[in-house]
């Protein structure tokens, strides 16, 4: 039997109105949770006065050195007692969820008996990271409560200077977009560095995100120091057959407004039946007796507009990998920052792709780990010592995929300019 | 004393255990999909399995009544597997389009509400904010509540020009992350330190390392080594206050929240783009941030009523300029929202494009 609820005049205006209110839930856990009815006492306070009254603190489990998020009240009376005791520690487990986010309903039971027995019976699927977070624990249960999850195959996520928790998109499993196997390529790269995730011995967090195609449903250019999406480089496959009853429904009228008109690379065109190209990389399909649709392949930048509005006409083609790109962060310390190209494609199909692939997440820590300054991220490592050192340092060929522009201004040291000339002669050479 | 358990360092689990059957079995094999009503996809495989997929939101930090109740909802209506998408939504997948109907009957009845999907107005992806933050200026989840019960409509009707992304952030290191319209919060004064703590609670050169325009410089204040900031300098970010507690920059009335537009993470039609400033000022208003929640409809409704299908919210102004932004959503333009961080002359309009 829990405690007697504190008055919450302002949460409970968040009880009201159509979407699922998570105070409302709060108070459900404070009816066998004492924890839970301190925790709306200091939120309430929170929204009182507009402040917030955590700190962080070092909580653990046995093992490792990160994962637990600490978190001990601040809100204490004149004579240093916390005025919401049972809530004075309400610590996060962050728990790494199987990629792609599936789960059965008998494991979402387990999850919550354990979280009941354990801990406050808050959980939120998922943090910005990809984390499970189940959110309000007291020190002394944060260990039983790991070995629980950790007997049912889960383990801890990533927290402080660390490789952190990762995140796929939904993929191969349900998408007809997916480029590559992402819960496999998420597995083999986050489990095979594990060691960097539980005992944070980083310059600062590192992320890694995989997306199946351009749509970058996890928005990992923007979020990852190393996003891995998926990409192909032959022709967009077709369907005539849904072709043509995509260009019955929508009529020419959509097809120039909505397809042809919006390719970034105008790399789309209608023709008349019988004269579209169809050789260097160019590849057709019919819309109806009269009129075809032209892909000029070659100049096609994958931004995936035309496969989205004519979904299952329009198919990524079979040779199929993935772009790498490197450095996207949030906000601190030198303003947010996109990934940028490092490896325009690579095949990820094989075994030895898939170890490839580790080899060059491992490269990219190893890299970071040796050279970034305190508390700088990839991103900002690569803005002080310029992209070419980097790739130099990484091993990474140049590649003229990685500019929007070559640069605009004559102040660059260029004595070994013959050399460089001879080393792209040489990749070209060599097919690169 | 016992012996410890050692952890079993399994890292990311196999998902295929978890995974819904038909998903399984056509892993890597779709090659069609279709969005028969809002809240609702159809997926087709290669060999003709079909997969439908009933979506809905949730309050993200949710109790364990209500993920249990989800459950029933889908051991009940749907086939016992579920999957989270990246703003929090719960998706249902069933093999059967006869399911489809009594699930979104079930979800409904329950108070869960089915959309987000296509050119709806999804979930808000936020962060901790007072719930849980140890640096919060504001509340996430309370934004979210607020905010969706506003937008619900939006949610559950595909009636947008194209998908719209929104995300909160409690503070400006913006953990939310880029969207079609951010709320963010703003500080507008410089962090207020207390120089008793700072010698026994912060390490003072990685704290004058974190700064972004060199403001903060050690001292000795009151004969304590202490740190202090200049002022002039000072641009209220508040990156030294996550390492140093002691310099407080959340402050009840002055940091106030801002709206940033036109963020895109896609690839589609244009490169990813990052959200820009468009308002400000506006009140930490709990528990229902009422200035906040007009801003964004208001934005939200111009960009409706103005914008062609499958433009994101930045293709549109890209189209229209930011001159009829501002006009067309009666925003004022102001002087701050000329860039002087590094890179901003890239933003300035070094031509003759001028639109009348």
């Amino acid at each position: 039997m829990a405690k007697k609820m504190h008055d919450t005049p302002m949460l409970d205006q968040l009880e009201s109105g159509p979407w699922p209110s998570f105070v409302t839930g709060l108070k459900r856990l404070a009816q066998e949770n004492d924890m839970m009815v301190d925790l709306l006492g200091q939120l309430e306070t929170s929204y009182e006065t507009k402040k917030g009254y955590w700190k962080g603190g070092t909580v653990g489990v046995f093992g490792y050195g990160g994962g637990v998020i600490p978190r001990f009240t601040e809100l204490k009376d004149a004579n240093e007692k916390p005025v919401f005791p049972d809530a004075a520690e309400f610590h996060t487990l962050r728990i790494q969820p199987p990629a792609g986010m599936h789960y059965s309903t008998d494991l979402l039971r387990k999850m919550c008996d354990v979280w009941q027995k354990h801990g406050s019976g808050l959980i939120a699927f998922h943090g910005q990271s990809g984390d499970i977070m189940f959110q309000g624990v007291s020190t002394a249960n944060v260990q039983p409560a790991f070995d629980e999850f950790n007997e049912m195959g889960f383990d801890l996520g990533g927290a402080g200077p660390a490789l952190r928790t990762s995140m796929s998109c939904v993929g191969a499993a349900r998408c007809e977009m997916s480029c590559y196997d992402e819960s496999r390529a998420l597995q083999t790269v986050i489990n095979s560095n594990i060691d960097d995730m539980h005992r944070p011995a980083l310059p600062y967090k590192f992320k890694f995100k995989f997306a199946g195609c351009p749509n970058d449903c996890v928005n990992s250019i923007q979020r990852s120091d190393m996003a891995v999406i998926g990409t192909w480089r032959d022709n967009i496959r077709t369907d005539e057959k849904l072709a043509r009853e995509w260009f019955a429904a929508n009529g020419m009228e959509g097809l120039v407004n909505n397809v042809v008109t919006r390719c970034p690379s105008k790399a789309l065109a209608v023709k008349k039946a019988g004269e579209a190209r169809t050789s260097d990389g160019f590849s057709a399909v019919a819309l109806d007796d009269k009129t075809a649709l032209e892909i000029d392949n070659h100049n096609c930048v994958r931004c995936m507009h035309c496969l989205n509005v004519m979904p299952g006409a329009l198919l990524p083609g079979k040779d199929k990998g993935v772009t790498i790109l490197v450095g996207g962060k949030s906000v601190l310390k030198i303003g947010a920052t996109m990934g940028t190209v490092v490896i325009p494609f690579m095949k990820l199909e094989s075994d030895e792709d898939f170890d490839k692939l580790n080899e060059l997440s491992r490269n990219m820590l190893d890299f970071f780990a040796e050279n970034a300054l305190d508390h700088e991220r990839t991103g900002e490592m690569i803005d002080r010592i310029g992209l070419s050192n980097f790739l130099e340092g990484m091993g990474l060929e140049v590649d003229a995929n990685m500019i929007l522009q070559p640069r605009a201004n004559p102040y660059v040291r260029m004595d070994d300019w013959d050399e460089e000339v001879e080393k792209a002669t040489e990749r070209k050479a060599s097919g690169g | 004393m016992a012996e410890m358990r050692q952890p079993i360092e399994s890292g990311a689990p196999d998902p295929m255990q978890y995974m819904h059957p038909v998903m399984r079995k056509n892993y890597g094999h779709w090659v069609y999909h279709s969005h028969p009503r809002p809240g609702v996809l159809y997926h087709r495989a290669e060999g003709g399995d079909e997969v439908w997929t009933v979506k809905a939101g949730t309050q993200r930090q949710m109790d364990h009544y209500t993920i249990r109740k989800l459950c029933d909802i889908a051991d009940q209506f749907g086939e016992g597997h579920v999957r989270f998408t990246a703003r929090s939504n719960i998706e249902f997948m069933v093999a059967s389009e006869a399911k489809v109907n009594p699930l979104i009957e079930a979800l409904t009845k329950n108070g869960f509400p089915v959309g987000g999907t296509a050119n709806s107005v999804s979930m808000i992806a936020h962060t901790q904010g007072w719930l849980h933050c140890d640096i919060p200026g504001t509340d996430a989840s309370g934004v979210v509540k607020a905010l969706m019960d506003e937008l619900y409509d939006e949610f559950v009707k595909c009636e947008m020009p194209n998908r719209v992304k929104l995300s909160t952030s409690c503070c400006e290191i913006n953990c939310g992350g880029q969207a079609d319209i951010a709320i963010v919060i703003q500080h507008t004064k410089p962090p207020k330190i207390n120089h008793d703590l700072v010698a026994n609670v912060c390490e003072r050169p990685s704290v004058v390392a974190r700064c972004p325009v060199a403001a903060i410089r050690p001292a000795l204040v009151n004969g304590k080594p202490s740190l202090e900031v200049d002022e002039r300098k000072c641009v209220c970010c508040g990156a030294c206050f996550p390492p140093c507690p002691p310099m407080q920059i959340n402050d009840p009335e002055h940091s106030k929240i801002a709206i940033w537009v036109g963020g895109k993470n896609s690839n589609a039609r244009t490169r990813p783009t990052f959200h820009k400033l468009v308002a400000a000022g506006l009140p930490n208003n709990a528990p229902r941030w009422p200035e906040t929640a007009a801003v964004v409809k208001n934005i939200l409704n111009t960009y409706k009523n103005d914008a062609q299908p499958w433009e994101r919210m930045a293709d549109w102004i890209d189209r229209i300029g930011w001159p009829r932004f501002f006009e067309k959503t009666g925003l004022p333009f102001t002087k701050y929202h000329i860039d002087n961080w590094r890179g901003a002359r890239a933003t300035l309009n070094a031509s003759a494009h001028i639109r009348f």
